[in-house]
């Protein structure tokens, strides 16, 4: 096989992999009645998902981080518009990180 | 709090107007995964990836963080089976957020369905989840095409980058420069606020960020999502609602269904 060919191949591979994650919750929750268990685990899964993304990066990186975290969040509190969260935490990174280096 | 407990079932309208509202969502977010498409197209370029390959993999897997990796592990002589595993396990975090989002989806044609689950992304999740959980308490449905509208902005933004990155930019090899490797952060510290946490949450919040944090030290890659999510499911499971109200079983039920349902985060307005 030509280096094209399996390098397309993989990447294939690597399709179908990716899309099988994506495909397998609604495939799984198509079958299955959720007790009250299921119920409350999986109404949890969205916040832990965003909290556990941010985690590291807001709490592991150093203070400018863990500072503009808290300051995206009052915006975002504040002024309920994405946006406009996304630029005040970015702007505040920078910032803070020319004050703390 | 007067949120009817179940939604009135039967098929979801979803229209070309219900996928414009999710793509207009999701453009802010997709300017910096861009960022990141210009950066992965640069660094195939560099790891020897032709065009052709490199833009195969934004068309097909569409994966932002697998693809970064697959980068790492890409060499002369091709680590076929570790680079599909890979991928495989990076992305095992989709399969919560899919079934976080089965209510609506199972609302819609199988096509239609997993269709939209081609382009769900970390950020066209959430942005979908936001406006779901916003439209569900003021007890309106959300148009079954708002996912798959928001995607389609990742989608464009992720291909048109990778192809700039690999062939026109030479300089952005640090997004963190100008602060963009925040930009994340920043989006997803946004949605977590719209979601209101309420004091029952704290348990299942605390448990999540202390296993991401965690695992994030332990592993690479993006194993603390996966961690994080479970441990937090599994704290709401095993702790029945919390607070006075949750009594018995309906009182947690209700509980568990009020809380995390309320993001004020609009759209982006002009």
């Amino acid at each position: 096989m030509s280096p094209l060919a399996t390098s397309l191949l993989t990447i294939l591979g690597m399709a179908a992999a990716t899309y099988a994650s994506r495909a397998a919750g609604l495939v799984l929750m198509s079958r299955v009645t959720p007790g009250p268990r299921m119920q409350r685990f999986m109404r949890a899964i969205p916040g832990a998902i965003l909290a556990s993304i941010i985690a590291p990066s807001a709490l592991n990186s150093g203070p400018a981080e863990a500072l503009a975290t808290a300051a995206t969040a009052l915006a975002a509190w504040r002024f309920r518009n994405l946006p406009l969260a996304m630029v005040v935490g970015v702007a505040a990174v920078l910032g803070l990180r020319q004050l703390t280096f | 709090m007067n949120i009817p407990p179940t939604l009135p079932k039967g098929r979801l309208p979803f229209s070309i107007s219900g996928a414009a509202a999710g793509f207009k969502a999701c453009v802010p977010v997709a300017l910096g995964v861009a960022v990141y498409g210009v950066l992965y197209g640069l660094l195939a370029r560099q790891k020897g990836l032709s065009l052709v390959e490199a833009q195969s993999m934004s068309l097909l897997v569409f994966a932002g963080a697998s693809q970064l990796i697959a980068l790492d592990l890409w060499s002369p002589n091709l680590p076929v089976f570790s680079l599909i595993a890979t991928t495989f396990i990076v992305n095992l975090r989709h399969v919560l957020m899919g079934a976080a989002l089965a209510p609506q989806l199972l609302r819609l044609s199988a096509p239609r369905a997993f269709g939209s689950l081609f382009f769900m992304t970390d950020e066209s999740w959430a942005v979908t989840l936001a406006r779901l959980t916003h439209d569900r308490r003021r007890g309106a449905a959300t148009d079954g095409a708002y996912l798959i509208g928001a995607g389609l902005a990742v989608y464009v933004f992720w291909n048109v980058s990778t192809a700039l990155g690999h062939v026109l930019v030479r300089g952005l090899d640090d997004p963190a420069r100008y602060g963009l490797d925040f930009a994340f952060t920043a989006v997803f510290t946004a949605l977590l606020v719209g979601l209101r946490p309420q004091k029952a949450d704290t348990l299942p919040l605390a448990a999540a960020v202390l296993a991401a944090l965690a695992t994030a030290r332990l592993c690479p890659g993006k194993w603390y999502i996966l961690a994080g999510a479970l441990a937090g499911g599994f704290t709401a499971a095993l702790i029945p609602g919390g607070g006075a109200a949750a009594g018995d079983a309906a009182g947690a039920k209700a509980t568990a269904t009020t809380r995390l349902e309320s993001p004020d985060i609009e759209e982006a307005k002009p």
